[in-house]
């Protein structure tokens, strides 16, 4: 549905974003993660046709968005960074304005609003004015608004920010129940939402695309990925370590954290060990020497820790090693 | 075609409700029917001046009644979009930019046109005192919806140059004030004595003013040249403002 060919945009000298190519399809829900000011929000408001790009090719539904852009438009749904929505407006009054915008009038506009209201938990508002509504609330207006006429398309700039957990919680389900016949972007920094919503994820950072992948790829790439952590009561930090060392399909074995009972240690795996071969491993030299396990399990690797080891600049990198 | 009006109306409908949603609006059209009565009456020496013509008592103010009260009613058209973000909503709806412009244009005339309307009292007391010309009454209201249509194009534009709504007023305030001044004849009648300038020059400068043009619709001679001066003075504004929205989005 979304085919991005080779986007650039620069303001000036200052390069936002640089040779990006990546598409999405139906069924798809694409989580776009990034720094702040690392090109996702230019890249949406190319996409939704709201700024036009330096260089390169956007179409939606087969339509491009810079020859073609109504019909490209059509199959939009768009909701912008910090939701901005009409302030002298009624809730009820907005949504029946972007309907109308979308084409739908009378009894189509009507039955429209009414599915979007209950979708997003708007009932309590419908009459208010959006002046009076508190964050959460005028976001999810907004949200409506982007859903009003149930496009193929949707471009949600940080749909979930400024909401509240459990409004985050209700917007992530949203997200993933309709991500199954609709072509979904979302850009977040929460990357707790990216496993919960995406079936894709792209990073990206200083305006070109650094990983692209399932969340489980890219948790894949994570250095903890593997790695085996496991609890002891009683032993000393060094013997421990010296002990898990000697296994051989390990890379190292490092004390993570350790008080007056116990040692936390972890061994991280060589890079073509089978999963459970390490955990086995350890399991048997705990065994041969007696020691009194409290807790054993394989790491999955962290999204956050990847996204770090990433998106970090390289100066920050070396200095935190 | 039929979208095209469809979402000109619609865009249209909004700022209308927008106006009325607060009390601005009210608030507007006393003020606007205070000031013209104020100086109809009071100024104009209606009464004093024993004819039944609206041209000198009540048209001859409008281009320094409209010189404030246009921008303030318009300066918010795009102003506030930008600064509330809507912009962005609104300009990436299936519609053109120009379905956008025309529409809030046409929503701002309708409120200067219903305020303008509601001094009819005026007309009812002069022909209840007179017996006064009905065809140079009607074609001063034509004159004046079509000054404050310029004034209004002129206040769409600085409107979409900033997302200051008080720079928006200020910036149409002068231009509107350099419109009327050039073709003021306080102000050319010296300029033309003067061996200096050149006298086409002054007649050119003139020649760009709304006064010039609104001079003989108060008196009920519609010109051809004149309707063309102001709808070049709608058009030439709306269309700039195209241009300066498109240079926000570059």
């Amino acid at each position: 549905m979304i085919k991005v060919q080779n986007l650039s945009k620069s303001f000036g000298s200052k390069v936002a974003v640089n040779d990006i190519s990546f598409s999405v399809e139906r069924g798809e829900v694409l989580g776009f993660l990034g720094p702040n000011g690392a090109g996702k929000s230019t890249t949406m408001r190319m996409i939704t046709g709201f700024i036009p790009p330096t260089s390169g090719k956007i179409t939606v539904g087969g339509f491009d968005i810079l020859e073609n852009p109504i019909p490209a438009k059509r199959l939009i749904g768009y909701l912008p960074e910090n939701a901005p929505a009409y302030t002298d407006m009624t809730v009820y009054g907005f949504l029946g304005f972007a309907a109308e915008l979308r084409g739908l009038y009378k009894d189509e506009k009507k039955k429209a609003i009414h599915r979007v209201v209950e979708m997003c938990f708007l009932e309590a508002v419908l009459h208010q004015s959006v002046d009076t509504l508190s964050k959460g609330y005028r976001h999810r207006t907004c949200f409506a608004q982007s859903i009003i006429h149930d496009a193929a398309v949707l471009i949600l700039d940080e749909p979930t920010d400024g909401l509240d957990p459990n409004q985050k919680h209700e917007v992530r389900n949203l997200i993933r129940q309709m991500g199954a016949n609709k072509a979904i972007v979302f850009s977040t920094h929460i990357l707790e939402e990216v496993e919960a919503a995406c079936s894709r994820a792209i990073i990206i950072d200083r305006g070109r695309i650094v990983a692209n992948g399932t969340p489980e790829e890219l948790k894949q790439k994570s250095d903890l990925a593997g790695a085996v952590s496991v609890r002891v009561l009683g032993m000393s930090a060094e013997t421990v370590r010296q002990k898990l060392n000697q296994i051989s399909i390990g890379r190292k074995a490092a004390i993570v954290k350790e008080d007056v009972t116990s040692v936390w240690a972890r061994v991280y795996p060589q890079a073509n060990s089978r999963n459970g071969d390490l955990a086995r491993s350890v399991a048997e030299i705990s065994a041969k020497e007696g020691w009194k396990i409290e807790e054993l399990h394989t790491e999955e690797g962290r999204l956050d820790e990847v996204f770090r080891s990433i998106t970090l600049p390289d100066t920050v990198k070396e200095e935190s090693k | 075609m039929r979208d095209t009006w469809q979402h000109t109306w619609t865009i249209a409908k909004r700022e209308l409700v927008g106006y009325f949603a607060s009390p601005v609006a009210y608030v507007f059209i006393v003020i606007y029917l205070l000031l013209n009565g104020f100086f109809t009456f009071m100024l104009g020496y209606f009464f004093e001046r024993g004819e039944a013509s609206l041209a000198a008592p009540f048209f001859f103010w409008h281009p320094w009644l409209y010189l404030f009260l246009v921008p303030a009613a318009g300066m918010r058209l795009w102003s506030e979009e930008r600064r509330l973000g809507t912009l962005e909503l609104l300009l990436t709806m299936p519609i053109t930019p120009w379905q956008a412009i025309i529409g809030k244009f046409i929503a701002s005339w309708l409120f200067l046109i219903l305020a303008l309307a509601l001094t009819f009292p005026v007309v009812l007391t002069v022909s209840y005192l007179g017996d006064p010309d009905m065809g140079a009454i009607l074609t001063g209201y034509f004159g004046s919806v079509l000054l404050a249509g310029a004034y209004l194009a002129i206040t769409s534009m600085t409107s979409a140059m900033t997302r200051n709504q008080v720079i928006s007023f200020i910036l149409s305030v002068v231009v509107c004030f350099f419109l009327i001044l050039c073709g003021w004849e306080p102000v050319t009648r010296p300029l033309a004595n003067a061996d200096w300038i050149p006298e086409w020059l002054v007649r050119t400068v003139a020649s760009f003013s709304v006064m010039t043009h609104f001079v003989s619709m108060q008196r009920g001679v519609i010109d051809s040249r004149d309707l063309i001066y102001f709808l070049s003075a709608i058009g030439f504004p709306l269309f700039c403002t195209g241009v300066i929205l498109r240079g926000l989005r570059a």
